[in-house]
């Protein structure tokens, strides 16, 4: 063995790490990071020139992210999300985030976002099915933290038996937390949204973390048109400072009870913290839906407004309606369709007007307790209108022919 | 932060609390002050429902005390006794979900590193014995493996004190307590042989029996923790209340503990060793050597 083959060359990160396996990134990776500028969030999702590039849902996760100027991502893998935070990592290695890592798994991730949130950088994780249930604890405490974080839940089977499988049975439980909740369609939806709700979820009057979800494989692992523009472009960075509670940096004075005081003796000043700060928390995910409007252009999408029949759908399911409502057009028959694109805000007053006219209010899911039709009939009067249904859950996808066989009332 | 942060603007001094004046006037910011002077200027630690006698209050009084930047420093902290003064304190404290705090602590340390590069923030977590050996376990042993640069203190009562008295990992085994009414079937946890392993680069075992010392140990794990890695200081922080323990005889107990099973001994790795001998020449240099010493 000669010599030189014993003493290796020793191989480094673009931070200085040591790596010992594959090959390190290229020299001038980080070149795509350093030539972006930063633009208006008006300009980035609304006026930019856009190319449409055929990629996965996952790859359309990556290009917002790119956009959007994320100081630090924490990653865990699970089925079908570990494709998602793997292209972030990439992203990493080109300099695009400046801090990353694998945490120990996802209530140890969850927590950690809290704690980067708080510190008052932009941060970023994904997680689907099983994974959201183990963070839940911590989830469902960040709205209360009002801390601003982007959230990506790639939905799967969560009950026994195990299964990898797209159901978003999981999205219910992210209903009640105060937190802000998207539902993409494809994978267009599922780059606008992300950027959105970086934006959305870090305004002042806002303040609360985001999660975007999508179904499982329907949308990560299958490929769409997806419009993009420019990848020389990104978001501003987060403005801490000009959000609703002090960041825990030690840059404010000190005060007695801090911002995190535990809430636990059992007295009227107690009671009355914990019911006004949740209501607040509530009243500032009512106060994004004007957000929603200017740059997901509404919290609904309206197809014939004017029929007597409605589908209501949100996520994949809305791609599957829209098949069912052209179907029904060739039959001679006039369907309609509502899309609600953000689950929190609920868009009951929309929602109110745009089945106004419908006899009938169908509505489909991926899952089997039927959380959607329960939040409609929570929303809209004279609620015998709403069918809860056709349901396919455990992965299957949905038929239009089962969409089809509700619509002309045999069910 | 610095004094000039907290500093009122004139004329409105008046109209803030008397507790808030004096952090002001006589307060521990921006200065560095010595456990021998406690009683003498304005302490960071206000007013607080810990129970009398006991001997947490004690060691976090003086943990506070030795802080190297109170004015940089954030602390988190779980469900537990310790948090009832530590959210009583004018440091910001982050308490968070059960368990969580070395979680909190890795993602609070990498984005404070992020958003200020030239002023060091020092992250301590504060926390119980079950809230690290126990609930917190994972998230304790992953930030260490990961070498996240903070300082993880454990108050160990050797039980939940707060819930009213249950068995935890580190309690002795043998212990009959709620949750062990036979007796713990088990030793107690090796959470420094386990900082060890991880790699931890300066670990240490106290008793506030000796406030300088509790105070040097503190001051060295922060900053070893800025500078160099994850450290640990496991202090014995007696239940006077669970363990039955007459208050007067709390320092007694403190001390009888320390002889038997609780010396203290601090372990470093080679760099933190270099990094602090370092530290200690040039402060001798800056200073005289008169610094506090230990004993």
């Amino acid at each position: 063995m000669s010599e030189s083959a014993v003493i290796e060359e020793v191989k480094t990160n673009p931070q200085g790490d040591v790596i010992t396996s594959a090959p390190p990134p290229k020299a001038d990776a980080k070149k795509g990071a350093a030539s972006q500028r930063v633009v208006s969030p008006d300009y980035l999702m609304l006026q930019a020139p856009r190319e449409a590039v055929f990629m996965t849902g996952s790859e359309a996760a990556k290009e917002a992210i790119r956009r959007a100027n994320v100081d630090i991502a924490i990653s865990y893998p699970i089925t079908p999300q570990s494709e998602t935070m793997q292209q972030v990592g990439y992203l990493y290695a080109e300099g695009y985030l400046k801090d990353y890592y694998r945490g120990e798994e996802e209530y140890g991730v969850m927590s950690a976002i809290a704690g980067a949130s708080r510190a008052g950088v932009r941060c970023l994780t994904a997680t689907a099915g099983p994974g959201l249930i183990r963070g839940m604890e911590v989830i469902a405490s960040w709205p209360g933290g009002r801390l601003p974080s982007m959230l990506l839940i790639m939905c799967r089977v969560i009950n026994a038996p195990l299964a990898i499988q797209p159901d978003n049975v999981e999205l219910s439980y992210m209903l009640n937390t105060g937190g802000i909740l998207f539902h993409a369609e494809n994978q267009q939806d599922f780059y606008d949204y992300i950027l959105a709700g970086f934006m959305i979820g870090e305004k002042p009057e806002v303040t609360l973390p985001v999660a975007v979800a999508v179904d499982g494989f329907f949308v990560t692992h299958a490929r769409g048109w997806v419009s993009l523009p420019s990848a020389d472009i990104k978001l501003p960075p987060r403005d801490c400072y000009h959000e609703a509670v002090p960041m825990m940096d030690n840059e404010n004075p000190p005060i007695r009870i801090s911002r995190d005081a535990p809430i636990q003796k059992s007295n009227f000043i107690s009671y009355h913290m914990h019911a006004s700060w949740q209501q607040e928390v509530w009243a500032a995910q009512a106060r994004a839906n004007k957000w929603v409007k200017r740059w997901m252009g509404s919290p609904i999408e309206v197809v014939n407004p004017t029929a007597k029949t409605i589908i209501v759908a949100s996520g994949a399911m809305v791609s599957q309606s829209r098949e069912a409502v052209r179907q029904a057009s060739e039959q001679g028959i006039e369907v309609g369709l509502v899309k609600i694109k953000s689950l929190r805000p609920f868009p009951s007053q929309e929602l109110v007007e745009a089945v106004d006219g419908a006899d009938r209010i169908i509505v489909p899911e991926f899952n089997y307790v039927g959380w959607l039709a329960k939040e409609v009939r929570s929303a809209i009067p004279r609620t015998e209108r709403v069918i809860s249904g056709p349901r396919v859950f455990g992965g299957m996808t949905m038929p239009t022919e089962l969409i089809m066989s509700y619509v002309k009332g045999r069910r | 932060m610095s004094l000039e942060t907290i500093r009122v603007a004139p004329g409105f001094k008046e109209y803030l609390p008397r507790e808030y004046q004096d952090l002001v006037d006589d307060g521990p910011f921006g200065r560095e002050r010595k456990v021998s002077e406690v009683g003498s200027f304005k302490e960071a630690v206000e007013e607080h429902p810990m129970c009398a006698g006991c001997a947490m209050t004690l060691f976090i009084r003086t943990a506070i005390v030795a802080l190297p930047s109170l004015e940089n420093t954030v602390i988190i902290g779980t469900a537990g006794c310790g948090r009832l003064v530590l959210s009583q304190t004018a440091v910001p404290f982050i308490y968070g979900n059960y368990g969580d705090t070395n979680a909190v602590a890795s993602g609070l340390k990498r984005g404070l590193a992020i958003r200020f590069k030239d002023k060091p923030k020092d992250v301590v977590v504060m926390a119980g014995d079950g809230g690290l050996a126990d609930i917190g376990f994972s998230a304790v042993m992953h930030s260490w493996f990961r070498k996240e640069r903070f300082t993880t203190v454990m108050l160990d009562n050797e039980v939940y004190g707060n819930t009213g008295g249950q068995e935890s990992g580190m309690t002795q085994r043998g212990a009959i307590l709620k949750m062990a009414p036979l007796g713990k079937k088990f030793e107690k946890m090796d959470m420094m042989g386990l900082a060890k392993t991880a790699g931890v680069a300066y670990i240490a075992r106290v008793v506030p029996t000796n406030a300088t010392r509790v105070a040097n140990t503190i001051r060295k794990a922060v900053l070893i923790a800025r500078e160099v890695g994850p450290t640990y200081v496991q202090a014995y922080t007696s239940c006077n209340i669970e363990y039955a323990i007459p208050t007067p005889k709390v320092m007694d107990d403190a001390r009888m503990i320390e002889q038997q099973r609780y010396g203290f001994s601090e372990y470093f790795t080679d760099e933190a060793k270099s990094y602090w001998e370092h530290y200690e020449r040039e402060r001798r240099q800056v200073k005289g050597p008169d610094g506090e010493s230990e004993d």
